[in-house]
């Protein structure tokens, strides 16, 4: 097993500890997860998926909690 | 798809761990599932180290006794968003619609953090105590990082101690309550210090500075978080810090107990002395009954287990130790109570729900959650008001509205499910 995996953030490759979850990536990156409606940047909070505040578009997929999913080689992350 | 158990155990932290193995240490099949991608709740959260200190040696001991148990399925990634009828949950598990049937139901769905709004709280980089240290232990680097730890509880000493040892410089911790209730707390928590390990922290604390009466009140930055302004009542002072930990003690998750119809007495479920809610076969432990940490979880985890799996004997020879373990909740909850002063800690325009954007100009307005939610969608969002409710509930002591399903957003199709809900209700109540 290798120690890091690779996913690319709003197109940026990235290399992250294995085990690391997608918000985690995020804040790697610098990136906030989503702008929110006054067009705030907003970022984890919580960490344990109740706030809502880490959602980020996970392989397509829409308003995912990225605090709650682990990353995996090859993932895509886009930001909201 | 639908799978039956003997038990459904909701939320693997310690509480649903000890429940899990308990009853399936006495027969019985049980489902153990949770939110998280493994398990461990809040407390054992991350990968399994070789440290020697007590939580990491109690987190080994429970792990390999629940892997061991072949009786028992864990389900992760997994959340129970709605009751689907009688016997019944409604869960979703990587976008699917999970149905689980039970004779008994344990709910062990732990805590979250308060989080009180102030100037500048949305700032990336203003994160729960707790939370920061959730994100450390999922691999956030925070080495040679400055960070200002702040809020209540003890857990601040903890997240403090943990992300001193990941290499953050940790410029400071900044406790709400005063020395003089901390004393007193400290002095009675003496002999039973295994607990929120109070004493182990200090040694690592030492060089941490601790400020009692002391409490943030803006966040600044222009994207992020540059710096923190403090204040101890009297005066105010700012520190230059890269992230903020800051959470104000903790709140039980109570939602799929009201759903249930559980009764709770302020704000915690109610429970006899063998952890049964008000409803017969349903059992609830840990910290939905009552803020105490990490060992009153497992014991009450342990009865609640135990007493769903008919050994009521054996549920009773753990009575006397939970006893002893919830007079430290009582202890906590005066010991962390928060001061009046805070409710002055949001300015006119700061956002106090986070999910829509609404200030507090606008929710302080009215007079109480059903108007402000109607009127301002405060409370609207997807996380359906868990951060601002909360936050109204200190802040206005506004009573929190009915819970209605689902307790958490879901995909249309988990929410409709294989049948149309009312058609799946009545299969369900006729199968019983
Ligand atoms: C971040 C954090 C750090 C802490 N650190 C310490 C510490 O150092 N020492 C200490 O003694 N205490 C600590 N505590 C207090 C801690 O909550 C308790 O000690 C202990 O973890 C409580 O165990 P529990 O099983 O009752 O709840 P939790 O550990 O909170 O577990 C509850 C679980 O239920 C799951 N869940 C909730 N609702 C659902 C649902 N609808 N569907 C599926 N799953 C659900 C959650 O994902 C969670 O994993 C900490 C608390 C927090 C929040
Ligand atoms: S950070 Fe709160 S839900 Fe992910």
């Amino acid at each position: 097993m290798t120690d890091t995996v690779r996913l690319t953030v709003n197109g940026r490759t990235l290399a992250v500890p294995t085990g690391a979850t997608v918000a985690v990536a995020l804040a790697i990156a610098g990136d906030a997860c989503r702008t929110s409606v006054s067009g705030e940047p907003r970022a984890a909070l919580c960490a344990m998926g109740i706030c809502f505040e880490c959602r980020a578009v996970v392989d397509g997929a829409l308003h995912q909690r990225t605090c709650q999913i682990v990353c995996r080689d090859g993932m895509e992350v886009r930001t909201e | 798809m639908t799978r039956s158990f003997d038990i459904v155990v909701v939320g693997a932290g310690p509480a649903g761990i000890a429940a899990a193995c308990a009853a399936a240490e006495h027969g019985q099949r049980v489902a153990l599932l949770d939110d998280n991608p493994a398990p461990g709740g809040q407390i054992w959260r991350g990968p399994r180290t070789a440290h020697r200190d007590a939580v990491s040696r109690a987190k080994e001991r429970w792990l390999h006794r629940l892997q061991q148990n072949a009786a028992i399925t864990s389900l992760h990634g997994c959340r129970v968003f709605d009751v689907a009828g009688d016997g019944l949950l409604a869960a979703e598990q990587n976008g699917q619609r999970v149905e689980l049937r039970y004779s008994k139901l344990i709910l062990a769905t732990g805590a979250r953090e308060l989080f009180l709004p102030f100037p500048g709280w949305t700032l990336p980089g203003v994160y729960g105590a707790g939370g920061l240290q959730a994100m450390v232990k999922a691999g956030l680097p925070v080495r040679d990082q400055h960070v200002v730890v702040s809020g209540s509880g003890p857990l601040l000493l903890a997240v403090a101690a943990y992300l001193r040892e990941a290499g953050a410089r940790v410029a400071a911790v900044c406790e709400q309550a005063s020395w003089s209730r901390l004393l007193r707390f400290g002095a009675s928590i003496a002999p039973t210090s295994r607990l929120w390990q109070a004493a182990g922290y200090r040694w690592r604390t030492r060089s941490i500075s601790f400020r009692a009466s002391c409490w943030p009140v803006a966040a600044h930055g222009s994207k992020k978080l540059e710096a923190v302004t403090l204040s101890n009542g009297v005066r105010q002072w700012t520190v230059t810090c890269d992230l903020l930990a800051c959470g104000f003690h903790l709140v039980p998750n109570t939602e799929l107990a009201s759903l249930l119809g559980c009764a709770l007495q302020q704000g915690f479920v109610t429970v006899d002395a063998l952890q049964q809610t008000s409803i017969a076969n349903v059992f609830c432990a840990g910290e939905p009954t009552g803020i105490g940490g990490l060992e009153l979880s497992l014991a009450e985890g342990e009865v609640a287990g135990l007493a769903a799996a008919g050994a009521i004997h054996a549920a009773q020879t753990h009575v006397p130790r939970r006893d002893r373990l919830r007079s430290f909740a009582a202890q906590l909850a005066t010991t962390f109570a928060l001061r009046p002063k805070l409710r002055s800690l949001p300015e006119a325009d700061t956002i106090v729900c986070r999910c829509e954007d609404v200030p507090w100009r606008t929710v302080s307005q009215y007079t109480g959650w059903r108007t402000a939610k109607l009127q301002t969608r405060c409370g609207m969002g997807p996380c359906q008001g868990r951060i601002c409710g909360s936050a109204l509930n200190f802040l206005l002591e506004w009573t929190p509205d009915s819970v209605r399903p689902p307790i958490f957003p879901v995909s249309i199709a988990s929410l409709a499910g294989p049948t149309a809900p009312a058609q799946a209700e009545r299969s369900a109540i006729q199968e019983n």
